[in-house]
């Protein structure tokens, strides 16, 4: 098989998974004004969750749905008690998203060990699918794919064609406005919250079985996350959309010619993108 | 004055009323912490600009250092090689986060921390990956042998004297002055003329500098760095001394490089999990005492103390809150 057909294949795949990550990442970014340093955490929690389930006799994708849930849960939870405590103190709010983040990896290593846990593939979705001219494709890898459009197309439609999207859409401009005109936005941040953290630990579980789970997770996706939105835009769902793929296929193709220097090819996009447009490809200039 | 000539005979000679090695070496662990809290606080509390990326600084240091020494060069070349290093990445890193406005610039330094993490960490051929580099031996400055305990320790002390007058003077000064100003009103000192950005990069290297001779002075204590130094928890635990000090405050950091120094010390003998407790002792602080411990404690006990007759003195707001527009 043509080696670059099938870096092709991991990019686009990884590109999907990184936007289940950052889309949440950036609606909450772009909402509450905070980048989510728990973001990772969310990922791996995710992960690790459905490990216990799948153990616990659980089919995959009912694991995946119910870990996704638990995620949204606890990140409703981290909203509701901890980052309301300190509405209006944006950089505390940070500062706590940080210092949960060290809590939830060394309680995941401490209920899970320090081995790397490889979540199993689906069975109906082992081996290949063939297309024309005999290339073969993944079918797993297929599947992430068609989830991640399926989640994107979703959210589109949640964002721009229900009354909750407007709503957001109208706290992401201006969140001051939106609360005159009586929307009550400190509702759309728990909402937006618990979906972002569902859609973080979803993406943890499907990305399972390519990524395996393994502590230091949360710090190999949260870097992968910022600099998706920072080339994106914050708030943007296009921008995340489109950074993800930008980012997904850097690192592969990084990881594969410069084995070594992935990080740094990750890295030049996003110098290029603060030094010329730094709101992001798709983010509106700060007002 | 003589308050600070007792502190400072105090300090000199401790090596020799704590007696034990282990207490000498963590002596000159708070101050090697010291050197890089202060230099942190000038960028977190004085300009207002939190950032998450100064253990690559740190890191940058240690390594470039290491490589040198490792490379057959002298101890000169490696500590001047070093802060160069430092203070080029620190250009490089002001000069992007600076693009970003408010926790934007939050976000941006622990894209590029992560990143300066994963070349240490990727980056085999050079960095030896995870099993970090190590050097053997530590310079004879001036004759003084650095391979004891308390040797190291008064070398220690002397860089972190230099540091402390260093950044007392700085406060006082006028370009002080507008680094505060830059903090609290940046459109009014932008309408004042001064050049905010300039006033923000120049204070990003100074403060990105002493970073660097605290990443040189970890090198020569434990003649090892690894990727573990450049982390994003290293970053954080620069942090939390600032913050759990009080930040922009001349002595809070070094409180608080005490703080986190001794409890890392006493809790690992106790717990596994010092992670843990760091993000613990993060969220609790934040949430209950965000001015930092000494000034959050005045405050908690009067609130205890005396809640009938007046209000409690209202929280200081969070550093950087206003930064970066």
């Amino acid at each position: 098989m043509n080696l670059w057909f099938l870096l092709s294949v991991n990019s686009v795949t990884l590109g999907g998974l990184l936007f289940l990550l950052s889309a949440g990442f950036s609606l909450i970014f772009g909402l509450m004004r905070i980048p989510n340093l728990t973001h990772g955490s969310l990922f791996m929690l995710g992960a690790y969750f459905s490990v216990s389930l799948i153990a616990g006799g659980l089919h995959f994708w009912v694991a995946a749905l119910l870990a996704g849930l638990g995620v949204a849960a606890l990140g409703g939870i981290i909203e509701r008690f901890v980052l309301r405590r300190l509405a209006g103190a944006e950089l505390a709010q940070v500062l706590v998203t940080l210092g949960l983040s060290f809590m939830v990896a060394d309680v995941c290593l401490m209920a899970w060990g320090g081995d790397p846990i490889s979540i199993a593939t689906p069975a109906a979705l082992r081996g290949a699918t063939r297309f024309f001219a005999g290339l073969a494709f993944p079918t797993y890898r297929l599947a992430i794919i068609v989830i991640a459009v399926a989640i994107a197309a979703a959210l589109w439609a949640l964002i721009d064609k229900t009354r909750l999207g407007a709503m957001i859409r109208a706290g992401v401009d201006d969140r001051a406005m939106a609360q005159v005109v009586g929307i009550r936005v400190s509702r759309l941040f728990t909402i937006v919250f618990c979906l972002g953290a569902g859609l973080a630990g979803f993406a943890g579980v499907i990305g399972g079985p390519i990524l395996s789970v393994y502590p230091g997770l949360d710090q190999d996706m949260l870097p992968l996350a910022l600099v998706v939105v920072i080339l994106g835009g914050t708030g943007s769902l296009l921008g995340s959309l489109v950074g993800s793929f930008v980012v997904g296929f850097l690192y592969n193709f990084g990881q594969a010619m410069f084995p070594e220097l992935a990080y740094v090819v990750l890295f030049l996009p996003m110098l290029i993108v603060l030094v010329v447009r730094p709101q992001g490809l798709f983010g509106r200039a700060a007002p | 004055m003589t308050r600070l000539a007792l502190a400072l005979v105090l300090l000199a000679t401790l090596p020799f009323w704590v007696g034990n090695t282990y207490y000498v070496n963590i002596a000159t662990q708070i101050l090697i912490y010291a050197v890089f809290a202060l230099g942190l606080n000038v960028l977190v509390g004085y300009a207002g600009l939190v950032t998450l990326g100064h253990a690559g600084l740190f890191g940058i240091a240690a390594y470039a250092g290491a490589l040198i020494v490792n490379g057959g060069h002298g101890h000169v070349a490696a500590v001047t090689g070093a802060l160069l290093a430092t203070l080029a990445t620190a250009a490089i890193f002001a000069a992007l986060a600076l693009r970003g406005t408010g926790l934007g610039f939050v976000m941006i330094t622990v894209a590029l921390g992560q990143i300066t993490w994963g070349i240490a960490y990727r980056w085999i051929s050079i960095t030896n990956g995870d099993n970090g580099v190590s050097i053997r031996g530590r310079p004879v400055p001036f004759g003084l042998s650095l391979a004891s305990a308390t040797g190291l320790y008064w070398a220690t002390l002397v860089v972190f004297l230099v540091a402390l007058a260093t950044i007392a003077i700085f406060a006082a000064s006028p370009f002080g002055a507008s680094v505060r100003g830059t903090r609290d009103q940046p459109q009014r000192m932008n309408a004042l003329g001064y050049h905010v950005w300039m006033i923000r990069f120049l204070a990003f290297l100074f403060s990105g500098l002493w970073s660097g001779v605290a990443g040189m002075l970890f090198l020569y204590y434990n003649q090892f760095v690894s990727p573990q130094a450049v982390a994003l928890g290293a970053s954080a635990e620069a942090l939390l001394m600032v913050i759990a000090g009080g930040t922009g405050t001349l002595l809070g950091p070094i409180a608080g490089a005490a703080l986190v120094v001794i409890m890392k010390n006493v809790a690992s003998a106790y717990i596994v999990r010092w992670n843990f407790v760091l993000g613990a002792i993060f969220v609790a602080i934040v949430v209950f005492m965000p001015e930092g411990l000494v000034p959050g404690t005045v405050r908690l006990w009067r609130w205890a103390t005396a809640t009938r007759r007046r209000r409690p003195a209202a929280p200081a707001p969070a550093p950087g809150a206003e930064g970066g527009r």
